[in-house]
């Protein structure tokens, strides 16, 4: 088991162990392809999203796409934002005080 | 009932103790080194250092010190004033005397100075490490321990593995008559709706639901929320993903009250503590850093406190031993000598969450009847404590009996 999908609802799962790109993923939605090397902990998309869309983990709204996202591609800052807060990460911290990446 | 211990330390007010602490306590920043040299050579011996650096007075850091020098792990007290800060140093004094603890004053400006308050100190610590040694014991049941819990370094494997098994063992403990404490509204932001539903009355649930509203507005004027650059490294991107799987830490009983931070819980049951102060945004942050939680779950008595953690926290804690429950098995690997629990096998095929929720309860019991922590082995102490304003808890949210 590669992957989790945490309550049939959800159109994201999460990887249960650090695994490179091009890995294929078998989800109870059909077989996906990994876009990156990625962590474990981190979602990737079980079905195409569109923009705008609500991510659902927890049978639950986390936020929503900020672009249309493919399936079995990583699902996190870069396409998706909170309905609440923003993300604080040092990566903002950076672009807003300069500096370079660590 | 089930006994935990047979020979836990009884206070005069009838709460009891599974550790045996003296409190050194330093009253503003100007008196800390002094409190740190009368401390250090005493810390193995189960002398710990709290404080408040303040030079100004608040109810808040009166409140939070005078339950944490009547904590029923704390047998003994004393305070190091220099002599010119704002905060009540006798209305402290008499509250821990009147516990019946031995509790006594050093005002360094009355007392010569650095070198000779941190030998009478020192001679003060002796004494009381003597007398604590016939402290009165009785036997401790499962139903008068309180557990609190926290995350800290949170991943997206924290809401997957650790924080569910430690709600399985908050169910078992709350079935089993214990009081259990979680925390943070702000990390329930995005489960209000969920979170009503988990309330025992309806005034409880609209409280619940009220004090979550009141840390969205407080976060809000902030500019973001209890959400750190590790948190996103570790694959969480948004707060209400956060909040999801720090909720599960709550497991499935009804929560029986809201709490804020000093208030101890009169009878047993799931509560909620509520560490966002009230009124306008003041003070700064309300969760600076995990210790702060830490010492408010502790100020509203609890006994040992379950921490879960995916990127990899090493904290301890003054006054109550801290467990550390561990919910990404590369991490379990990594830092193997600070953890406690491997709850991330679950992901590996190695155990289930009912295993490990087991594996909790079973060493919450072993850690009150004497057993060292991690990270109190390490000997890890910490404590923090900063300005804060809550407003009193309606008698709603505070029920005498379950």
């Amino acid at each position: 088991m590669d992957a989790i999908h945490l309550s049939p609802l959800d159109n994201v799962a999460v990887l249960t162990r650090r695994l490179p790109a091009g890995t294929p993923v078998a989800l109870a939605t059909g077989t996906v392809v990994l876009d990156r090397d990625l962590g474990l902990g981190h979602k990737i998309a079980c079905r195409a999203i569109a923009a705008g869309e609500k991510i659902l983990k927890y049978g639950v709204a986390i936020g929503s796409a900020t672009h249309a996202i493919a399936p079995g591609a990583h699902v996190h800052l870069h396409n998706m934002h909170s309905d609440y807060l923003p993300t604080y990460t040092l990566e903002t911290d950076r672009l807003f005080r300069g500096g370079t990446s660590a | 009932m089930t006994t935990v211990r047979t020979d836990a330390f009884l206070r005069a007010d009838g709460r009891k103790g599974i550790r045996n602490t003296v409190a050194v306590v330093y009253l503003v920043e100007c008196a800390h080194h002094v409190a740190r040299e009368i401390q250090l050579p005493f810390r193995e011996a189960g002398v710990h250092l709290l404080g408040f650096g303040g030079c100004y007075p608040n109810d808040y850091s009166f409140r939070m010190l005078s339950a944490l020098c009547t904590h029923p792990n704390v047998g003994g007290v004393l305070l190091v004033s220099l002599g010119c800060e704002g905060f009540n140093r006798g209305g402290l004094l008499d509250v821990v005397r009147r516990s019946g603890r031995p509790a006594d004053l050093l005002v360094i400006q009355e007392h010569g100075g650095t070198r000779t308050t941190i030998d009478a100190g020192r001679d003060r610590v002796r004494q009381i490490l003597e007398e604590l040694a016939t402290t009165p014991r009785a036997p401790l049941a499962l139903d008068e321990l309180v557990i609190g819990t926290i995350c800290g370094g949170s991943d997206g494997t924290s809401g997957i593995t650790a924080n569910p098994a430690i709600g399985l063992a908050f169910d078992t403990l709350v079935a089993a008559g214990a009081t259990c404490i979680f925390e943070e509204t702000g990390e329930l932001i995005g489960c209000e709706q969920i979170l009503a539903t988990r309330g025992a009355s309806p005034p409880v649930a609209r409280q619940l639901v009220d004090s979550v509203e009141k840390a969205a507005r407080y976060y809000a004027t902030l500019g973001h929320g209890s959400f750190a650059p590790g948190n996103a490294d570790g694959g969480l991107t948004t707060q209400e993903e956060k909040s999801m799987g720090a909720f599960s830490k709550s497991g499935s009983a009804p929560i029986a009250g809201l709490i804020k931070p000093g208030d101890v819980p009169r009878a047993g049951g799931l509560y909620l503590l509520d560490v966002v102060p009230d009124g306008e945004v003041r003070f700064g942050f309300p969760n600076v850093n995990d210790t702060a939680e830490i010492v408010e779950l502790i100020a509203c008595g609890s006994h040992v406190t379950l921490f879960s953690t995916g990127r990899g926290s090493v904290v301890g804690s003054a006054i109550s031993p801290v467990i550390k429950v561990c919910a990404n098995p590369e991490t379990f690997r990594h830092l193997a000598g600070d953890m406690d629990i491997d709850a991330g096998r679950v992901l590996e095929g190695r155990g289930t969450l009912p295993e490990v929720g087991a594996e909790i309860v079973t060493l919450v019991e072993a850690v009150a009847a004497g057993a060292p922590t991690a990270s109190e082995a390490l000997g890890h102490q910490e404590f923090v404590l900063g300005y804060k304003s809550f407003e009193p808890i309606g008698p709603a949210c505070h029920p005498a009996s379950a």
